[in-house]
């Protein structure tokens, strides 16, 4: 049922429709951002008055406080660049420490929890709000356009920004006022935007080099819904290590010294990202800094980036081996972002899939469009063929238990949303609290994974060990949120967590954890054993003392103690050593030599229940 | 038989009307359109002419249809929805035989 408004006397529409709804896409970009708006499947990419559709994502602060946006603080950057914040997407909900590639701009480390801190002649800002300044420009130009306030935007984000990442952007929006529909996966915007959905069964890769990240997806369609199968990529490469590469060439060449003042770092900046943009389109360029100039050729420039491209094949690869996928299965590649625009990009794209490279669609744009045509389905204006979009969760989500390993509970690469439940026990008599430790990652031992936030369920009935049943319940949201509750089941007591990470924690390169997750893998699986044979035969051995205090000299003589505490002794010692197996053939003795003492304790309480009782009471 | 409000219509009717600043109450008839034949008009009413209008209250609201209207929606209960962010006015028409996918047009 449409839902309909009153309208002015006379005014009614033949078909009446419900209120428009002003909604927007808005690509956030490391490099440049983007806004769009889309009406029945008919997008317009939103421009200022001079015609320029992408607003530089580049922040500048003025001494009297005034801030400056897109163009115009560019501009300010090429004399002030300290005050220039440009590519603060990378530095959206990371810690300090991870920072540690050079930066126009001075970041220091805030007090309580490692966020970095943007020092200006304005103060100090951190990167949720030189990102939020960012958007409130983008939503004025669709205010503009639409004609009153936004009723939401749809927000894309690297299909591997992790929940901290996707936090903090969700924070910026709040913080520019704007109300977020769903925060989008870029790769997933750009197959919308490229109306792939309409086709029938497609296997596409989307490959995506913008200016700050590199991903590369590979997605499936199935009767008009896209499903992301596997991504992968590096958020920490893209155009500007492109640049990087020529400003390395220039400062080889002209022998300039390497320690370059800030505004001269920025002024060799531009003219490299110049000779780059020229060689998209021409065999040569001249290339001139200072006093000094020479001739950049294609050919050289290629061999400059050959490395980086090459880390690109090597991450579509990846991919590949992730879903179990052939190349030969891939149908279509959808090239998304300005850097794609290099030839050699497109060679080793279109060589290494041997499928047609689509570049219809401006590589720019393609991401708005796309969040466009979503933020148009969101807010409601498109009744008809709506599109379903399945995301997936980047990084394995887990929870500690005993010995300091992780148990996963919603794999990599589930699609979300989703929910997910385990059974945990307790593991000491007793014992009324549990503490619960989540965390992202992919290997075994919790020191190698991503620690995300830590809460306790209070209030478990004292049971004796592994009695209490407590269900963990993982849930993601669609926008890779995720809320985590702990529940007794027999008292229904519970705690829950919403992961809103804290910003400083030790974020190492996702990428990299995939990868050691490999290369590790088997020396993971043998710290597993051993952790988990050392945690069962330290259960035993606090059971059995426990009972021995309790009816140790009541049911058994001095040398069936005796022989129970040396194999006590004797596993003790085994648990400092290393080896799994003796650890948990040592544990199973123990228990066995245990068993007649176990079956008395058992005749004892029995009698000692029915004790005073006479049988009729049990009729 | 007659046409009918829910408590939240009419509260958003009366609102609407207030921020509006003028009219009487709201006009709700049908016309040809659509896929499936039929569609709503939902209009505020400026000057009531009860000459060839049927006007009902209900919640204090006037909601007057035209007699032609009337035959394809009498006994409409009228009500106020939001899903998600999008909210609006909802018909529930016991003459209701078919409705298009969108919900846009109906048939009796």
């Amino acid at each position: 049922m449409a839902l309909l408004s009153i309208s002015e006397p006379g005014e009614s529409k033949p078909t009446v429709h419900a209120i428009r709804k002003r909604a927007v896409g808005i690509d956030l970009g490391t490099t440049n951002s983007l806004v769009a708006t889309a009406d029945a499947g008919k997008v317009q990419t939103l421009c200022d008055h001079k015609g320029h559709c992408l607003v530089p994502s580049v922040v500048h602060y003025s001494n009297d406080g005034t801030v400056m946006v897109g163009d115009k603080a560019v501009e300010k950057g090429s004399s002030d660049s300290r005050n220039s914040i440009s590519s603060v997407k990378r530095l959206m909900g990371r810690g300090f420490n991870d920072v540690d590639y050079d930066l126009a701009y001075e970041i220091t480390e805030n007090a309580d929890g490692g966020m970095p801190i943007i020092e200006t002649s304005a103060g100090s800002k951190n990167p949720v709000e030189v990102s939020a300044e960012i958007l409130k420009v983008l939503a004025n130009r669709g205010e503009e356009e639409l004609g009153g306030e936004l009723d939401g935007a749809v927000i894309t984000v690297p299909a591997y920004f992790d929940e901290s990442q996707r936090q903090a952007t969700k924070d910026a929006a709040r913080l520019a006022g704007i109300k977020v529909l769903r925060l989008l996966s870029e790769p997933t915007a750009a197959a919308v935007a490229y109306g792939l959905d309409r086709k029938q069964e497609e296997t596409v890769i989307i490959y995506d080099l913008g200016g700050g990240t590199f991903d590369v997806s590979l997605m499936r369609l199935e009767q008009g819904i896209f499903r992301v199968l596997a991504t992968g990529g590096d958020t920490a490469l893209g155009g500007d290590d492109f640049d990087r590469a020529i400003i390395n060439w220039i400062i080889s060449e002209s022998g300039l010294d390497e320690k370059l003042s800030y505004d001269r770092r920025n002024a060799i900046t531009a003219v490299a990202r110049d000779a780059k943009h020229a060689l998209s389109l021409d065999e040569k360029t001249e290339v001139s800094f200072e006093n000094w100039s020479a001739t950049l050729t294609r050919d050289t420039f290629n061999n400059l980036i050959d490395q980086l491209v090459e880390s690109t094949i090597k991450a579509c690869r990846r991919v590949m081996r992730d879903a179990r996928m052939d190349i030969s299965a891939i149908t279509d590649v959808v090239m998304v972002g300005g850097s794609t625009r290099m030839p050699r990009v497109r060679e080793r794209v279109a060589e290494f899939f041997q499928a047609e490279v689509h570049t219809e669609i401006d590589p720019d744009q393609v991401v708005a469009v796309g969040a466009a045509l979503q933020a148009d389905v969101l807010a409601g204006n498109k009744y008809g063929d709506e599109v379903l979009l399945l995301d997936v969760i980047p990084l394995s989500l887990g929870i500690e238990t005993m010995g300091g390993l992780i148990e996963k509970i919603i794999p990599r690469n589930t699609t979300i949303p989703v929910s997910r439940a385990q059974q945990f026990t307790t593991y000491k008599d007793g014992q009324t609290v549990m503490s619960l430790h989540v965390l992202q990652g992919e290997r075994e031992l919790i020191s190698d994974c991503r620690s995300l936030a830590k809460f306790e369920l209070k209030g478990i009935p004292p049971m004796v060990a592994g009695a209490a049943i407590i269900e963990v319940t993982f849930q993601v949201d669609a926008d890779g949120l995720m809320e985590v509750q702990a529940r007794e089941l027999s008292t229904g007591v519970a705690s829950s967590v919403v992961i809103k990470p804290s910003y400083g924690l030790e974020d190492k390169d996702i990428e990299k954890m995939i990868t050691d997750s490999f290369t590790s893998a088997a020396a993971d699986k043998d710290a597993r054993a051993l952790q988990e044979n050392r945690v069962e035969a330290e259960r035993i051995i606090e059971a059995l003392e426990n009972a021995l205090v309790e009816d140790g000299n009541e049911l058994l003589d001095d040398n069936e103690i005796e022989l129970l505490n040396e194999g006590i002794t004797k596993l003790r010692e085994m648990i400092t050593k290393q080896d799994a197996d003796a650890i948990r053939t040592g544990a199973e003795a123990l228990n066995k030599a245990s068993l007649v003492f176990a079956g008395r304790r058992m005749d004892s309480q029995i009698k000692s229940a029915l004790k005073g009782h006479t049988i009729e009471e049990y009729d | 038989m007659a046409i009918t409000l829910t408590e939240s219509a009419a509260r958003h009717v009366a609102n609407q009307l207030a921020s509006r600043g003028k009219g009487v109450g709201i006009r709700v008839g049908v016309t040809t359109t659509g896929c499936s034949g039929m569609a709503y008009v939902l209009e505020f009413v400026d000057d009531l002419d009860t000459t060839n209008d049927e006007v009902f209250e209900d919640h204090g609201i006037k909601i007057v249809v035209d007699p032609k209207s009337l035959v394809y929606i009498n006994g409409t209960e009228m009500d106020f929805v939001k899903v998600g962010v999008n909210e609006g006015f909802e018909f529930k028409n016991p003459n209701v035989k078919g409705e298009c996918g969108c919900g846009e047009s109906f048939n009796v």
